[in-house]
């Protein structure tokens, strides 16, 4: 590389480095406002691991205290690490696409000198500040309440929180070339529904997928959804060694890459198709 | 070197048509018809750095269309576009960094933080010196006299206020080229006066180019010596804004004041206005000269003063297709 392509690099990375330093802080500072919504969004957010917990640690009791290799601590284990994959999962809701494009408001994303998606990802970034200070006492409530095996070690809490930022790009990445579908086909909520439960049964969300059929779990492995909540869950609750966990990260890489690039490909076509009605 | 330069320009649109009623929306749902809308054709100009430049037609002319494909938003069908030697559909960083385009309905701004916030997010975006970003910025806001508004949460501000501070955030790094869209609409008389000097100010501090389209003629007149009038997507006049009344204006208006205004004057015109010790006329562009001078005669005694009608008048005249008397060959509707 030669010294003048280095410095370009170089002073990408820091522009970025300070736009999402900056943009991350504001979209922080807008949840902050609203702590009643953020509140019950993530009180709410807790009630269906609850469910899936209730109804795996009674069929598990049923079954001797034993199911697919899970025993009740290890189900309580995996749903509490669930709900802190579920907020860091949150992702561009398949409505702010349509609502983009059908008022025009890409045009002003489009009009600046940074890539839409950067804005995408810092903002919900910042968003979740406010979650997490939510979610963490409520998380030592049921760990006291529900008692969960989880004793991770070292290297198991840094690959996890690696996993958790690669399955948060995962899927925003993904969601995201789904979302410029709208391009071309203006309504796509019926196509996020049919992702959206694909994903409920293939990534671990609903149930571990150790828990699933041969050929669900075969079938997993060709998409992208266990990448953003199983993988990570997994290496939290030490169901995965070392090089699993090394390796599934290398996955996770490659899916972020592919999206990434599938997210090029369909925005350039795209935004030549865009009529910036409304705006 | 122009900093706007635009040769057949074309952009049309295929729009989905359907009868109202729902016999017509099943049939659509096997067979749909569109219909191409031609917004823009075969569009030419060219923009002198630091010109400013009014951007006139009624609604659905093409001028935001126009606006839209020089800023890189639309893409056009056919023609060439070049704006400070950059194709704007290649949303080139460096292109993007030297323009702006400010529309009517704007959302820039983040809606529940201090504009302040959102400037300082615009200083990253466009990687603004430190230093020149405080300059410009309170700068600015002392020319829109913002200082007390941009501390409060942006959903907090009036139109007006939030139309400042929008501006104020897409003028922070210093645009070369601005293409503003309707910047004064819904703005009261004051706001919008306040608004034409900061744009004329801007114009002359940095020798930014300026595309101006709106709906008020106090802008275009304020601001604009020089004015491109666009109607169903092709241009019918460009050149300068007095030239436009002396081509397309048929008549002009004879203002008489003095002892005689009582007197019947429909022999000399049509009688447009009298009452308040004053009479108006208007009178072919062509005899100005002789009535005035028959007037003066049988009335030495009267104050006459003659006006070019008023610029709203001769666009009115224009669109509707009146006042095409004078010659123009390039004019479709004299086709």
């Amino acid at each position: 590389m030669t010294g003048k392509r280095m410095r370009s690099r170089f002073n990408e990375i820091k522009f970025l480095t300070a736009f999402y330093s900056l943009r991350v802080k504001y979209a922080a500072l807008l949840v902050f406002q609203y702590r009643l919504a953020t509140f019950l969004w993530v009180v709410g957010l807790i009630v269906e691991p609850v469910i899936y917990l209730v109804i795996w640690s009674t069929v598990a009791r049923e079954q001797g205290g034993i199911i697919g290799g899970y025993t009740l601590a290890d189900f309580t284990a995996y749903y509490l690490v669930w709900m802190i994959l579920r907020v860091v999962n949150i992702g561009l809701h398949p409505g702010a696409f349509e609502w983009r494009v059908r008022n025009g408001r890409w045009s002003h994303l489009l009009l600046r000198p940074l890539h839409p998606i950067h804005d995408d990802i810092a903002f919900l970034i910042g968003n979740k500040a406010l979650d997490f200070v939510i979610l963490i006492p409520i998380l030592i409530l049921l760990g006291l309440f529900f008692r969960p095996d989880l004793n991770p070690t070292g290297w198991q809490i840094l690959l996890f929180i690696i996993a958790c930022l690669l399955g948060f790009l995962v899927r925003t990445v993904w969601q995201w070339a789904l979302g410029l579908t709208t391009f071309w086909v203006v309504r796509v909520q019926a196509i996020f529904d049919l992702y959206f439960a694909i994903e409920l049964l293939l990534s671990g969300r609903i149930v571990p997928l150790d828990l699933l059929p041969d050929w669900a779990q075969r079938l997993a492995n060709f998409l992208p959804y266990q990448w953003s909540f199983g993988f990570p869950i997994e290496v939290a609750i030490g169901r995965q060694t070392w090089s699993q966990a090394v390796t599934g990260i290398g996955i996770q890489l490659c899916w972020i890459v592919g999206g990434w690039i599938l997210v090029m490909f369909l925005w350039r076509r795209g935004v030549k198709r865009y009529s910036a009605v409304g705006a | 070197m122009y900093a706007i330069s635009v040769d057949n320009l074309s952009k049309s649109f295929f729009v989905p048509i359907r009868e109202a009623g729902l016999r017509a929306s099943f049939r659509s749902l096997f067979k749909r018809e569109h219909r191409e809308v031609l917004a823009v054709q075969n569009v030419s100009f060219s923009l002198e750095p630091g010109e400013m430049v009014g951007f006139l037609g009624p609604n659905g002319a093409g001028k935001t269309t126009t606006l839209k494909m020089l800023s890189g938003l639309l893409h056009p069908t056919a023609g060439e576009v070049e704006v400070m030697g950059f194709t704007p559909t290649g949303r080139d960083k460096e292109y993007l960094r030297q323009m702006t385009l400010i529309m009517g309905n704007r959302h820039q701004l983040i809606w529940d933080i201090p504009a302040l916030d959102s400037f300082e997010l615009n200083r990253a975006i466009y990687r603004i010196p430190h230093d020149e970003y405080l300059q410009t910025r309170d700068e600015f806001i002392d020319l829109l006299d913002l200082q007390e508004i941009v501390t409060k949460p942006v959903r907090n501000l009036s139109l007006g206020e939030r139309m400042k501070v929008e501006i104020v955030a897409a003028l922070l790094h210093r645009p070369k080229i601005l293409f503003l869209d309707e910047p004064t609409i819904g703005l009261d008389v004051a706001m919008q006066r306040r608004i034409r000097e900061f744009v004329k100010t801007y114009n002359e501090r940095y020798q930014a180019t300026v595309m101006l389209t709106s709906h008020y003629m106090a802008d275009i007149e304020a601001l604009c010596r020089r004015v491109i009038v666009i109607h169903n997507g092709q241009i019918l006049f460009d050149g300068a804004l007095a030239d436009l009344v002396k081509r397309y204006s048929a008549n002009r208006r004879l203002v008489v004041t003095g002892p005689a205004v009582a007197a019947d004057f429909s022999r000399y015109g049509v009688v447009v206005e009298s009452g308040s010790g004053r009479v108006v006329l208007n009178v072919p562009r062509a005899d100005a000269a002789n009535v005035t001078s028959r007037m003066l005669h049988d009335m030495p005694e009267i104050d006459l003063l003659i006006e070019d009608p008023a610029i709203e008048d001769v666009i009115e005249d224009l669109f509707a297709g009146a006042g095409m008397g004078a010659s123009d060959e390039r004019d479709p509707l004299a086709r």
